[in-house]
């Protein structure tokens, strides 16, 4: 791997650039691996890179459908915070955090991680109630937490409309200042070329059709560019995580649904923290290149369409226009929609499954990207040692039947 | 958007309408006699179809009446409605 330092760059500049070598190979597939990873996204990438650094494991194999971070880890609105409500999610994301404040220097890759805080903001006495407790929460789980009033917040956010005659006056708010976004198509970048750096084959095009078992154990699975045996299998697959786990008969609580962003045309620095909204729906935050990324709630019907239902984005303008009227004339460059796998209690599953050797990751809803590195840690342990990790122990698939659920529904600020 | 077929007031926008989830799983006759895992499996496994999938709509800003549609997943396309039972 060429490392990517200032003297390096200075000599390859004076060379003409040439000698750049792409950041990670294009793997052929082999016959057989002792890890197969299903899905090249973030979380599956930084699977694979756990597995190879920490465990040893280096014999591994990321398939993926279509091409590296082609799906929802580059369509997500990017953002990175573990304010959560209960300890389970708590940890896990905070975890996850602390992965983030190192992660450029870890990959040698920049992912642009800028802690600019995050802003929640509440609309109602009883969701100011609800944030206080939140805080008290966080606060004992040791993440950092503040709660603001009205006159703190328009101090911070000077461009939102705190006054009290708006349709939802804001009431108050949370900060979480280690919150922030990062740029997530390099967080893929980034784990695929340390990934492929230690010997992980990235193999794109490579759409999974079968799972094989024999005898209640994985052995193989078929792939449009032939069959892959494998003793360890991790499903890792935003958006699909049903149609995989179907194929090795396996049920999940699980429901897909369409979540739409928007971009707009980039205008001069105007606020610094990621705003979110629970109540109306919108969250919001200014780009390095100063575009407004707005992420809006979910299409409520099952689908996999990957359009979105234009009411919703009628929804999230509003809301926005209201909170910020500065920004109604802006003009939105684009528009996109990530399906995300809902679970009942909005917390994911990592997680063994009946079948053994198979693993599974997924159900992280709409807010899997800022849990990226912690996910891929969690779960690297996981596959390397066969049995969970204590972080990601409460989030097993036997949750739904013991009735352990981690209702993080409302609780952690989720804005849908 | 969606233009839903209502089987009693004809096709309607969707803001006219409740989503309410896959179709075809009554709710058990005796639950007391269910497993955990068979109450888990009613309770929250879903077959979430990529594709043909039925589903419960109910028209909760007109006639407020449930009904049964069957759509594509993926392409949105309606393919059909009807009642529970078939009759209106």
């Amino acid at each position: 791997m060429q490392f990517y330092s200032l003297p390096n760059l200075i000599r390859r500049g004076l060379r003409g650039h040439k000698d750049w070598t792409p950041a990670w190979r294009k793997a052929e597939p082999r016959p057989s691996y002792d890890v197969v990873i299903v899905g090249a996204g973030g979380h599956g990438l930084a699977t694979a890179y756990y597995l190879a650094k920490l465990h040893g494991v280096t014999n591994v194999a990321v398939l993926e459908r279509g091409w590296l971070g082609g799906g929802n880890i580059g369509r997500n609105t990017a953002i990175v915070r573990s304010n959560y409500l209960w300890d389970a999610s708590a940890h896990i994301y905070e975890f996850s955090l602390k992965l983030w404040e190192g992660l450029s220097q870890e990959l040698n890759y920049n992912v642009m991680f800028s802690q600019r805080g995050l802003l929640n903001i509440a609309h109602s006495e009883q969701e100011m109630r609800d944030l206080a407790r939140r805080v008290g929460a966080n606060r004992l789980n040791g993440i950092d937490a503040e709660l603001l009033s009205t006159a703190e917040i328009s101090k911070l956010v000077p461009v939102l409309n705190t006054s009290p005659d708006t349709r939802y006056p804001v009431l108050g708010g949370t900060l979480q200042r280690r919150g922030g976004v990062a740029r997530h198509d390099a967080v893929a970048w980034g784990y695929a070329r340390a990934a492929d750096a230690l010997g992980v084959d990235i193999i794109e095009n490579c759409e999974v059709t079968g799972i094989r078992t024999a005898n209640g154990r994985v052995t193989a699975l078929e792939t449009t560019r032939g069959e892959i045996r494998a003793g360890t299998v991790g499903l890792v697959v935003a958006g699909n995580a049903t149609v995989l786990a179907s194929m090795a008969g396996i049920r999940l609580p699980i429901q897909s649904h369409p979540l739409q962003a928007l971009v707009t045309e980039p205008l001069k620095p105007v606020f610094d923290p990621v705003v979110m909204s629970a109540a109306v729906h919108v969250y919001v935050h200014q780009t390095d290149r100063g575009e407004l990324v707005l992420g809006a709630g979910i299409d409520a019907p099952v689908s996999y369409d990957l359009n979105g239902n234009f009411r919703i984005i009628e929804h999230v303008l509003a809301a926005v226009s209201e909170l910020f009227p500065i920004f109604s004339r802006v003009r939105m460059l684009r528009q996109w929609a990530g399906t995300v796998d809902v679970c009942p209690d909005a917390s994911p599953i990592i997680s063994g499954t009946p079948i053994k050797g198979l693993f599974m990751n997924c159900g992280w809803g709409t807010g899997g990207f800022k849990a990226t590195p912690g996910s891929g840690w969690v779960f690297a342990h996981t596959l390397a040692h066969q049995e969970p990790h204590p972080l990601n122990e409460p989030f097993s698939l036997d949750r739904f039947t013991s009735g352990a659920l981690i209702d993080e529904h409302g609780a952690a600020a989720v804005a849908h | 958007m969606l233009l839903i077929p209502c089987p009693w007031c004809g096709p309607r926008e969707d803001d006219e309408f409740t989503f309410g989830g896959e179709a075809d799983f009554p709710r058990p006759a005796e639950p007391e006699a269910l497993t955990d895992e068979q109450w888990a499996d009613y309770l929250f496994m879903r077959d979430n179809r990529r594709g043909r999938h039925r589903e419960q709509w109910c028209h909760t800003a007109g006639c407020r009446r449930w009904f049964i549609v069957e759509r594509d997943t993926v392409t949105n396309e309606i393919l059909g409605a009807g009642t529970y039972g078939g009759s209106p």
